[in-house]
């Protein structure tokens, strides 16, 4: 498909779709399909094909819509309805609100909540708006105009200094520059290059590369297909969680429907550059999220990571020069291709570029995905876009960068979401999963909690980990259960420290984290243990005395 | 030596799943987890048979597949019960409740993580996280979702589920 044909799909495409009055978005995403939005896409269509209404209204399925909580969500569009917990008997009542210009009260979700009006999307900036499973829609939406200005008007080096220009940053969590990573490997004089998405997502409580994979496929392809081209390579490989179906399935669909379209194989777009995407699926395994481990499995090996130097960048996938990016950062690229470097470098601060996507889970009003600019502080997305905390309770921690993150207290809720600021609270970015507690949650089982999964996921190979991981835990299960004698927690904290500065990869690196943060912050819930009492009233302390 | 490859375990059909998937990557070494992932999408779990089979077809050590078999949570060396219910564990299920829901299936079922009921109808697994966190707690019933769950829903679910069979 050259420019021309390109903006030609695009304008049939549009105007098929201003053919019809208004279109009804039903999220099909994973968490609003769990809640019935299969069941309501079909009575929303079938009604309108029984009122004869099909020619006036068309029903989509799209991608994430951000409110999970409220789900399953429909919008109207063009006038702007949003519906939340629709079920199929609600879907006369829509389809007559349409005719009528007015929205059904009963299932209204306010648009102008902060939840909505705080968020700034460029990632998720067709989430909820074209079908995942239309190549056509994304093309209209503007898709794949990055890919073919790279190709046409811009050099690999072009596109590299832009995308260093923006200041973008690895989203899976530790925040290395892109720019500087794809100029590494453009460097390399290898002549078989590879290009990663990591997609194995595993860090609980996360699910905003699943989002975006369900909801906007394309993007990730045309952004790894960029990054192919800026680095020179001709393979590329998607390492997807098993765990996630529907993503894995949208994924293939896009690649197919890529390839058909001469976006993707061989001879992109009439040019001589050519890329080809596979798919390789995960088995459960954490530890796949770190870049080595995944490169193993990807070969068919057990995922267990190797130390670094050489990085992947020297040394990766069957030894040859290998980029690996997390899915968002992929998410990115068509973007900071679009509108410069330059103009992404705008948001955030100064140190940390553009938007972050999260996941908002735990015990917080709203929960679900949102994507908010770097530099917000975690006060804002908790009490606004999250809505606060819900059945009259107080909040107590929030817990950022998962299995390897720490939990902030409430009074470095100020702080504002970046890089460094996170982690200088002995957090960490992580991948985006932010979890609210409230005084309901003890500490200490939290840490216990985190430990019992980091231990779970241990690879084995190396020392400190496999069993650090498992004294680490057995002290915190004698803390939860009120079996600890007085020397446990300076343990706690030689342990974490031997952990961290010894383990081969990050996994065991960062494995103490939940525990000294909440050592940190909430040592008074440890002390509390010790003596026999659980602050939260959760754990059955001194039961077994 | 010319290698021929080995023909399958047993007559069934479904062995042709198998064969294809392995075939698509060109019965490479690197084809071993999808060919993993195929035999369990299609016989429920992976038995020594397949194991070895596999194995065979891409010219591995039986060493190296059981080492990767074993070591993926994913895969499964035990026949599944006759219904799975998957418990989320993840963080926002945890907060929210699902380690009562544990305490529950062991209580009423005699069931821990990873066991299946003498009678073969019912299994319990753990997920770390399905991704469905504004649900949470979070239980899959044979692939089918239920969220904001009690003990006590849950229970009346799978007696439903189990009487239905009966």
């Amino acid at each position: 498909m050259t420019l021309e044909e390109l903006q030609r799909t695009a304008q049939e495409e549009r105007a098929s779709q201003s053919k019809v009055a208004c279109h009804l978005h039903v999220c099909t995403a994973a968490s609003c399909l769990s809640a019935g939005s299969a069941q309501v896409k079909q009575a929303l269509e079938q009604e309108l094909a029984e009122r004869g209404m099909r020619s006036f209204c068309r029903v989509k399925g799209v991608g994430c819509m951000g409110l999970c909580s409220a789900g399953p969500l429909v919008a109207a569009h063009p006038e702007g309805f949003l519906y939340g917990r629709v079920t199929p008997e609600d879907a006369p009542d829509i389809t007559r609100s349409l005719v009528e210009g007015r929205p059904v009260r009963r299932l209204s979700v306010p648009t102008d909540q902060p939840f909505f009006r705080r968020q700034l999307k460029l990632v998720l900036e067709n989430a909820g708006l074209v079908d995942p499973e239309r190549l056509e829609e994304y093309i209209a939406a503007g898709g794949y105009a990055s890919l073919l200005k790279a190709l046409t008007e811009m050099t690999p080096q072009d596109v590299i200094r832009e995308v260093t220009i923006s200041g973008l940053r690895g989203r899976g969590g530790a925040g290395y520059p892109t720019g500087l990573k794809w100029s590494t490997v453009a460097k390399s004089t290898d002549a078989e290059k590879y290009v990663v998405c990591n997609a194995d997502e595993g860090d609980p409580g996360a699910f905003m590369d699943r989002a975006v994979l369900e909801s906007d496929p394309h993007r990730v392809l045309e952004g790894m297909t960029i990054a192919a081209y800026a680095v020179g390579a001709r393979h590329g490989f998607i390492y997807v969680r098993a765990e996630y179906p529907l993503a894995v399935a949208r994924l293939r669909t896009a690649i197919r429907q890529a390839e058909r379209a001469g976006l993707l194989g061989n001879r992109i777009a009439g040019t001589p550059f050519s890329f080809h995407i596979e798919v390789r699926l995960g088995a459960g395994a954490f530890v796949c999220g770190e870049e080595t481990a995944l490169m193993a499995s990807i070969e068919g090996r057990r995922g267990t990571p190797r130390p670094r130097p050489p990085y992947p960048a020297e040394y990766g996938l069957w030894g040859h020069s290998t980029l690996i990016n997390n899915v968002e950062t992929f998410a990115n690229i068509p973007v900071i291709v679009r509108e410069g470097g330059q103009w992404f470098a705008r948001i955030g601060t100064a140190t940390s570029k553009g938007t972050k996507v999260f996941a908002l889970a735990g015990r917080v009003v709203n929960t679900g995905l949102i994507e908010v600019p770097m530099g917000i502080s975690l006060r804002e997305i908790i009490y606004e876009i999250g809505g606060g905390i819900p059945d009259g309770r107080r909040f107590k921690a929030v817990q950022t960068g998962g299995p390897s993150g720490g939990c902030i207290p409430e009074e470095h809720l100020d702080t504002p979401v970046d890089y460094e600021s996170l982690a200088a609270l002995g957090s960490m970015m992580g991948s985006g999963g932010l979890i609210v507690m409230d005084d309901a949650t003890c500490m200490v089982d939290l840490a216990r909690f985190f430990l019992e999964f980091s231990k779970g996921e241990s690879c084995g190979k190396c020392v400190p980990c496999r069993v650090g991981t498992a004294h680490l835990y057995e002290l915190l299960d004698r803390l939860v259960k009120g079996e600890a004698d007085g020397e446990s927690l300076r343990m706690l904290e030689e342990l974490s420290d031997l952990l961290r500065h010894t383990s081969l990869c990050g996994l065991g690196q960062s494995a103490p984290n939940p525990v000294l943060s909440t050592l940190r912050y909430f040592r008074e819930e440890y002390e509390a243990h010790l003596a026999g009492r659980c602050l939260a009233g959760t754990c059955r302390v001194g039961a077994n005395r | 030596m010319n290698w021929v490859r080995p023909a399958p375990p047993s007559e069934d059909k479904r062995w042709k799943i198998v064969d294809a998937a392995m075939r698509r990557m060109g019965y490479r070494r690197d084809a071993l987890i999808e060919a993993l992932h195929s035999v369990q999408e299609t016989f429920g779990y992976l038995d020594d048979d397949s194991l070895r089979y596999v194995a065979q077809s891409l010219r591995l050590p039986l060493s190296a597949v059981y080492g990767v078999a074993t070591f993926y949570h994913f895969f499964t060396l035990k026949p599944p019960g006759k219904h799975t219910c998957v418990v989320c564990t993840g963080t926002a299920c945890h907060i929210k409740g699902a380690p009562q829901l544990l305490e529950m299936m062991e209580r009423e079922y005699q069931l821990k993580p990873g066991e299946t009921t003498a009678d073969g109808r019912l299994s319990l697994l753990t997920a770390r996280c399905v991704g469905s966190c504004g649900l949470a707690p979070v239980v899959v019933l044979d692939r089918e979702l239920g969220g904001k769950l009690t003990p006590e829903q849950l229970r009346h679910w799978l007696e439903k589920r189990l009487a239905y069979d009966a």
